[in-house]
């Protein structure tokens, strides 16, 4: 299993470099740059601004000096937020980037799982129809139309919630991590119910049924740990994009996280701002996703084995 | 399961006092964990529980009412500055901060706009308007105590203009008797540039030419002065990425001290004690919010978590106003909406064609229809009433007059007409206004036109290199003077960008303007320059910017006026009044 993971982590490294390559080159290719505005800029002034972030060097010196940079963990100075550095910015945001998507996840996993255990029992029958449905209307339904929904049922007709904010007033969390979850919750809801379909119809369940278990505790014991891995593998990705989409979200209901940077950084052409955020979720993203396989392997006896018996 | 609960639960507890909602919320919590250690809920469940209960408790007051009573101004900021430093950062959200924190050598009335006291008490003018002497006032102090003296300008105007800092709007003190060359880089020694500290409260500054608004730019944060021993503290004198405007290092002269800003979610301040005029300040407080989404600003305003917003939606607009007592606030603003016209690019290269163009345009219903009567057509480029000074008309809304023209130019009905592209960065509104545009060219002059828009660094880029036939553009004014809009325009200026070049029109803005003696002289010259660029049109003005805001009804003391210029030292707020009926 260790060997699995460090091969794993081994293959990360050339992924996330081509990443950090391949988005230098690509926003430096970009038309525009960071100091184009709508006043014109000096070329005076323009010289200066270029010469304190380097971008006066040649393109492969400033490419090989942010490497060096990015070794020792310095993302660089912001170009849109002078003053700050975009280390000090991701770490501002990605508490409450994080914050935001696990509730999200978790709302997404007890909403899902729930749906589609449970339409998974009667399938084709209207306890299957219905949540799944429901789910459809999830998967479609984006989070720009979901967000204002909620804000205006909630936070302005019934006036139960806050609308804005996170963490400033008791209760503002709510909307976004349920506006955010929803979608989440029906790929949940769907792939949950496959999963379940599948293993249900597996021979073990037949004789599990046959000892004369009781249903609730077929499914719970015997049918949930197979039937919900599609759910884990899902996770890991999920969650990164979770991490990565939450912008619509962040926008909406003025949470000061991740999000909002990322996009806002791509329009700045704050190129360091755009490496940061990029090589930062990238790497989350395949950290995610091996922390997803692993736990996919650990539920699936068979991989299990052929991992293990690799590794000896 | 306990979403639900939580949702269903109202959350409304203005009556509650705080520390009862408090000890509600610390019980639920504890209440949870005691349950985790008698492992009784599977992990996951518990988690989300306790977030829930966490989320869950009670609303609060508003901002409103808690603002009203503790004397804290809640106020939508537009977005997230850049920063607060004066020579480093530009933009609007950033100009109200820092004019919160500091405060210029002269301020702006917030009604007239005409310059009155700020550090310096009076200031005359010598040498037939050409040196300026401020006496500064002797009870201006920093935030740590210390006076503010004439040199702390004398080093803060020497690091806004030094080559290394980059100082986006060094310019504005370009019109100092050789500050343009320091700045450049031609001249090394600072001690060349036209500013003097003759002692610790007289300034005095000598121009290049007599520049008739140079009080005013005394209120722009570029001309601010800086505490020089705070920026030392934390670096040299033209580094741009130090923390000296950090909470707890800053040191600012202004009505309000920075108490907190918290990335992303708000800018804290609190009256300052040592303001010279700080009995004049009402207000305890400020919190300004970065609210980018105009559509979530306007629904916290309708919640009363704001007093005030930077915008109001569009759409929303004819709803407030027909509100009886609308906390909708729109007035004229310094600023022009204009398209750009290449006048080196067949067909727009004859100015027959331009003057077409801009005759077909049918500017009251493009205000009507698509812009919600929230903006003012224009026929020229300066806003009218710019301290007094009102642009010529040299033409107006003439269908039959621009198919005339049309004709003249060779293309009679549209008749052998090459195409025409009008370029705008991607934006709902401007693509509106295009299309339109498109359609009145069409059916007035059966011309056929095309509209693309690009994204805003690639719509820049196409600009400043000029590839383009006809772009979007739009014209904010940093300062009250016709000046500001039409030296846009002298030949190769940087902010031309139409090929648009005449020596008659550069000497009279250039020269003959700053030597005017009497203000009608001088707006006289505005008016024969700004005649002479409309009959070339090099640009086609399409309207008049407007302010559109929402002021919450006990909020005193904001004016509508042609900057948009907010003192928050003369901003009263008074408890009991709410929105009205209507909003809810």
């Amino acid at each position: 299993m260790l060997r699995f993971v460090l091969s794993r982590l081994l293959q990360a490294i050339p992924v996330i470099f081509i990443v950090i390559t391949a988005t230098f080159f690509l926003v430096r290719a970009a038309p525009g740059g960071p100091f184009d505005a709508e006043k014109v800029v000096l070329p005076e002034v323009k010289r200066a601004l270029e010469a304190q972030y380097r971008l006066d060097l040649p393109l492969h010196e400033q490419y090989f000096a942010y490497l060096k940079d990015l070794a020792q963990g310095e993302l660089g100075p912001s170009f849109k937020y002078p003053g700050r550095s975009v280390n000090e910015i991701l770490f501002s945001g990605l508490p409450v980037t994080a914050e935001l998507g696990l509730y999200a996840l978790l709302i997404a996993l007890l909403i899902g799982v729930t749906a589609g255990v449970f339409a998974s029992l009667k399938p084709n029958t209207r306890q299957d129809y219905i949540p799944m449905s429901l789910a459809m209307i999830g998967i479609c339904m984006p989070s720009f139309l979901l967000g204002p929904l909620l804000v205006l049922v909630f936070g302005i007709y019934l006036e139960w919630l806050p609308i804005s904010g996170w963490g400033a007033i008791p209760g503002d969390k709510i909307l976004p991590s349920i506006t955010l979850g929803a979608a989440y919750a029906a790929y949940v809801a769907r792939l949950s119910r496959a999963g379940m379909l599948e293993i249900l119809s597996q021979d073990y369940i037949r004789t599990a049924r046959a000892k004369g278990l009781p249903e609730w505790m077929v499914v719970a014991k015997h049918a949930l740990r197979g039937g919900l891995i599609p759910v884990v593998a899902f996770l890991g990705p999920a969650f990164a994009g979770l991490l990565a989409g939450s912008f619509v979200v962040e926008t909406i209901f003025q949470i000061p996280g991740l999000g909002r940077f990322y996009v806002q950084a791509a329009f700045n052409r704050d190129y360091t701002m755009i490496l940061g955020t990029t090589v930062f979720l990238s790497s989350l993203i395949v950290l995610f996703n091996l922390m997803s396989d692993v736990a996919a392997a650990w539920l699936n006896p068979r991989l299990r084995s052929q991992i293990s018996g690799g590794g000896k | 399961m306990a979403i639900v609960c939580v949702i269903v639960r109202p959350c409304r507890a203005t009556e509650w006092p705080d520390t009862h909602i408090n000890n509600l919320c610390k019980t639920g919590m504890e209440s949870v964990i005691d349950r985790q250690s008698s492992r009784l809920l599977p992990k996951t469940l518990l988690i989300l529980l306790s977030t829930s209960l966490m989320l869950g408790c009670g609303g609060g007051e508003s901002n409103v009412v808690s603002g009203n009573r503790d004397g804290i101004l809640h106020y939508g900021n537009g977005a997230e500055p850049q920063g607060l430093d004066p020579h480093v950062v530009t933009g609007v959200p950033e100009n109200h901060l820092i004019r919160a924190l500091f405060e210029g050598l002269a301020v702006k009335n917030p009604i007239t706009l005409e310059p009155e006291p700020g550090v310096a008490e009076r200031w005359e003018f010598t040498d037939e308007g050409r040196v300026i002497t401020f006496h500064l006032n002797p009870d201006a102090k920093w935030s740590n105590g210390e006076q503010v003296t004439a040199s702390d300008y004398v080093w803060s105007w020497n690091r806004a203009l030094h080559p290394e800092t980059g100082n986006l709007y060094a310019y504005m003190l370009y019109p100092v008797a050789n500050a343009e060359a320091y700045s450049k880089g031609e001249i090394t020694d600072f001690g060349e540039v036209g500013v003097k500290a003759l002692d610790d409260t007289t300034l005095e500054v000598t121009l290049n030419t007599p520049t008739p608004y140079f009080i005013q730019l005394m209120d722009h944060y570029s001309t601010f002065a800086v505490h020089p021993e705070t920026l030392l503290k934390f670096g040299k004198m033209t580094d741009r990425f130090t923390p000296w405007t950090r909470v707890g290092n800053i040191v600012s002269n202004g009505a309000f001290v920075l108490t907190d800003w918290a990335l992303n979610r708000h800018i804290k301040m609190a009256k300052s004690d040592l303001y010279w005029d700080r009995d004049k300040v009402s207000l305890n407080g400020v919190v300004f919010y970065p609210t980018e989404n105009v559509v979530s600003e306007e629904r916290m305003f309708r919640v009363e978590q704001l007093h005030y917003t930077q915008v109001a939606p569009l759409d929303k607009i004819p709803v407030y106003r027909e509100l009886a007592d609308t906390p909708y606030v729109q007035a004229p603003y310094l600023g022009t909406y204009y398209y750009l016209v290449n006048t080196d690019r067949p067909p727009v290269d004859n100015v027959k064609v331009r003057q077409a163009l801009s005759m077909a345009v049918d500017r009251d219903k493009l205000v009507r229809s698509v812009l919600q009567h929230t903006a003012v057509p224009a026929y020229s480029i300066t806003p009218p009433d710019t301290l007094g000074y009102y642009p010529p008309q040299v033409f107006s809304y003439d269908p039959d007059k621009a198919r005339a023209l049309l004709a003249e130019a060779g293309y009679p009905d549209g008749e052998g007409w090459p195409g025409l592209e009008i370029i705008y960065n991607t934006q709902e509104a401007h693509r509106k206004i295009a299309v339109a545009i498109q359609q009145m060219w069409k059916s007035e002059l059966n011309v056929d036109i095309t509209i693309a828009n690009q994204e805003w660094k690639v719509y820049l880029n196409s600009v400043s290199q000029r590839d383009f036939q006809v772009a979007r553009r739009g014209w904010i004014g940093d300062y009250v003077d016709a000046n500001n809009f039409l030296d846009l325009f002298i030949t190769d200026g940087g902010n031309n960008n139409t090929g648009y070049s005449d020596p008659v029109y550069d000497d009279l803005i250039l020269q003959k303007a700053p030597r005017a003696q009497t203000r009608e002289e001088r707006y006289a010259l505005f008016t024969q320059a700004e005649t002479m660029l409309m009959e070339q049109m090099p640009i086609i003005p399409i309207y008049t910017y407007t302010s559109k805001h929402l002021v919450h009804p006990s909020v005193e003391g904001i004016y509508p006026n042609l900057m948009d210029s907010l003192n928050l030292k003369y901003v009263t707020l008074h408890p009991g009044r709410s929105l009205p009926e209507g909003l809810r």
